[in-house]
């Protein structure tokens, strides 16, 4: 059990009223000061809370561009001018959503970075990964469905493209399309539908998922950089030697993690909303035009690695399932790692770099499928090289990179092929 | 084609007064292009130099923009009213200069062009320019405006080198002068490629003067695609601060707490 849970008696007569009957204070307390967390957590710790601190923003800011949006194919694109030229401070509102949607996938992908590197995944916190790729899963829903929300150009032929990719599936492939659609087009229905899903089903999927996630994480409590379990060693009074109380500690450090984040997260705001067009697409200031195909049609960066694992298998319904597997794996790496040594400071050198290269893998994939090397190649290559032939040799490395990782977790661990550094008793180092 | 005296009737209104803040604001800005993530997107074009904050120049603009181009485009997105405060200009200059449509002085930058004849006189409905600016970037249409010329081959008589085989004749012909293009030979079996453009009959202004005005009206629609944007840069320098601020007292809180934890 991570958390102490004391039942509380306030002295003030209304709470101990409601104490006796809703404990509600004491469930807090149990959560925030009788929380204990290791206290040698390093700077790949913020991300958790920065996690939720920008899911807070996507919902504040979500509902007040509810009041102003119009979710129409005929009114969308213009309700959404409206909210930045002539609602109050409605240009901020809609910047720190959108600017929110790309800082989620920022952190949240350090966050399960994070989780890899210090093998947070591994017994007993396998249910704490696996809600949290859940909660990966549902915000992608979400984000993607917002994405098509202002009706601009890109979210048309966005929408068009993924949805299409549920026609791979043999048999019900283009029934289901149209069923998912309500049209032979992204039309009116798509659009109405996925408003309803973006603002009210997703989010009470994520908030749950979110609630679940950190009730697993409290039950097992927190890993830490040195992949030690502090509750091995405990104090006389019960708590654990090398773990201090959520609250106050962590709530201060995070608090002074959460300011350093808003910083940059306000110059993008203020000074580049749209990112150079990263955050907020050139082609989706265009309106929907189901005549007028944008010259690329990619998605935003934080589907792009996913998107070339599509682009880089010639075959749509192939591509689909090693575009879904590339996800599905990351859902059984607690069973393909067999190491016992959790965190990559007392790794083998060979998880070592076998971590290195997934990552630079997704890089690599993500530059690929935001059409990065197809812009390069010419410049590289020269003007008569064949763009597609290179970029696909590229990216099909990459590929194969990215899906070794899982192969070669398992095999490097199931035969004993990793020599593991001692674990330290106690963790090392705090900051 | 209206008349329209080039010589710009405006107060010239000097830019901003929030001096100091504006200052703070560009070193930002600075800061950030270093980073070059504003100019990732653009593409290999020599830049337009465009600054949405000198009022002066978006004020020609507005005055060229409705004179040469509201004809065929609007600005639906964009009121009247809300040029008149951001340009500082009064809502009867705006009335008297602006508005060739009749509209009232709170409504959009509409048109009467009717969509489905001007489809038929240009082969396109002349697209609306609100976002114009955001969608194809300043720089894009700087050169776009600049690299029209003869073309008899093509519907309207034009033809532009950055937008091949646009709909769009010259609307700036009277300004800029009549272009035409230098063609290298054509080699057997192509056709000739586009050396450089060439003034053949001179306009109403010289080339350094007409890439001014070309300048200004694209600042004028980078400033149509998000009137926010002085208001952002000016507000977030204040966020900033604070931000800063706050971020350094979480600090000196997070160390004062952490005193105990060994």
């Amino acid at each position: 059990m991570g958390t102490t849970f004391v039942r509380l008696h306030p002295r003030n007569k209304v709470l101990a009223w409601i104490e006796d009957r809703l404990p509600w204070l004491s469930f807090l307390s149990a959560h925030t000061t009788g929380y204990y967390a290791p206290k040698n957590f390093n700077l790949w710790y913020y991300f958790g809370s920065l996690a939720l601190v920008v899911l807070v923003n996507q919902i504040l800011t979500g509902i007040f561009l509810t009041m102003f949006y119009k979710a129409s194919a005929a009114e969308a694109f213009a309700s959404v001018e409206y909210i930045m030229r002539d609602v109050e401070w409605g240009w901020l509102i809609r910047y720190m959503h959108s600017t929110g949607a790309s800082l989620f996938f920022v952190v949240v992908y350090l966050h399960m970075f994070r989780g890899l590197m210090y093998g947070s995944y591994k017994k007993p916190r396998e249910l704490v990964w696996i809600i949290g790729m859940l909660i990966f899963l549902v915000l992608m829903a979400e984000a993607f469905m917002g994405y098509v929300l202002p009706w601009g150009n890109m979210s048309f032929w966005g929408a068009k493209v993924i949805i299409s990719l549920f026609g791979a599936v043999p048999w019900i492939g283009d029934t289901l399309v149209e069923w998912i659609m309500g049209d032979y087009l992204p039309a009116d229905a798509t659009l109405n539908r996925f408003f309803a899903l973006h603002v009210i089903a997703l989010p009470l999927v994520l908030l749950l998922l979110v609630v679940l996630h950190l009730g697993a994480l409290h039950e097992v409590g927190s890993n830490n950089p040195d992949g030690v379990e502090i509750k091995d060693k405990k104090k006389p009074d019960g708590t654990p030697l090398d773990g201090i109380a959520f609250h106050p500690y962590y709530t201060v450090k995070d608090l002074f993690g959460t300011g350093f984040f808003l910083l940059i997260a306000a110059f993008i705001i203020f000074y580049a909303p749209t990112f150079g067009g990263w955050f907020l697409e050139h082609d989706n200031f265009i309106p929907a035009n189901n005549l007028a195909t944008p010259e690329h049609i990619k998605p935003v960066w934080y589907f792009t690695p996913f998107y070339a694992m599509l682009r880089m298998i010639p075959a749509k319904l192939p591509g689909v399932i090693v575009m879904f597997l590339g996800i599905v794996l990351l859902f059984f790496v607690p069973w393909l790692d067999r190491g016992i040594v959790k965190s990559i400071r007392y790794r083998g050198l060979g998880y070592k770099i076998a971590l290195g290269l997934f990552a630079l893998s997704f890089v690599m994939l993500g530059a690929v499928g935001a059409g990065i090397t197809a812009e390069k190649i010419p410049e590289w290559f020269g003007p008569e090289a064949n763009v597609t032939t290179i970029e696909n040799a590229f990216g099909r490395f990459w590929l194969i990179i990215y899906f070794a990782f899982f192969a070669f977790l398992w095999v490097y661990t199931r035969f004993g092929k990793e020599k593991t550094k001692p674990v330290p008793d106690r963790v090392t180092t705090h900051a | 084609m209206r008349e329209i005296d080039c010589e710009t009737t405006f107060d010239r209104t000097p830019r901003m007064k929030d001096g100091m803040l504006r200052k703070i604001a560009l070193i930002a800005i600075a800061a950030l292009s270093l980073t070059g993530v504003v100019h990732a997107a653009e593409g290999g074009m020599e830049p337009a130099n465009v600054r949405v904050d000198d009022i002066a120049a978006v004020q020609r603009g507005a005055r060229l923009f409705f004179n040469y181009c509201s004809g065929c485009h609007s600005l639906q997105y964009l009121r009247y009213s809300r040029i008149a405060d951001d340009l500082k200009l009064d809502e009867k200059a705006v009335a008297d200069s602006l508005i060739f449509t009749g509209a009232k002085i709170g409504e959009r930058a509409t048109n009467h062009m009717p969509a489905e004849q001007s489809a038929a006189w240009f082969g396109k409905t002349p697209p609306d320019l609100s976002l114009e600016a955001r969608a194809k970037g300043a720089d894009w249409i700087y050169h776009y405006l600049k690299s029209f010329y003869l073309d008899p081959s093509r519907p309207v008589g034009w033809n532009n080198t950055v937008f091949p085989n646009a709909s769009m004749p010259n609307a700036l012909w009277e300004l800029q002068g009549l272009q035409v293009a230098v063609k290298h030979p054509a080699a057997q079996g192509q056709d000739a490629a586009i050396e450089k453009l060439e003034i053949r009959t001179p306009g109403r202004l010289d080339a350094e003067q007409y890439d001014q005005a070309v300048r200004d009206i694209t600042s004028f629609l980078a400033y149509a695609a998000e009137p926010a944007a002085p208001k952002r840069q000016a507000v977030g320098v204040w966020v900033l601060l604070y931000l800063a601020f706050f971020t350094f007292l979480a600090w000196l809180l997070k160390h004062e707490y952490w005193k105990d934890v060994h």
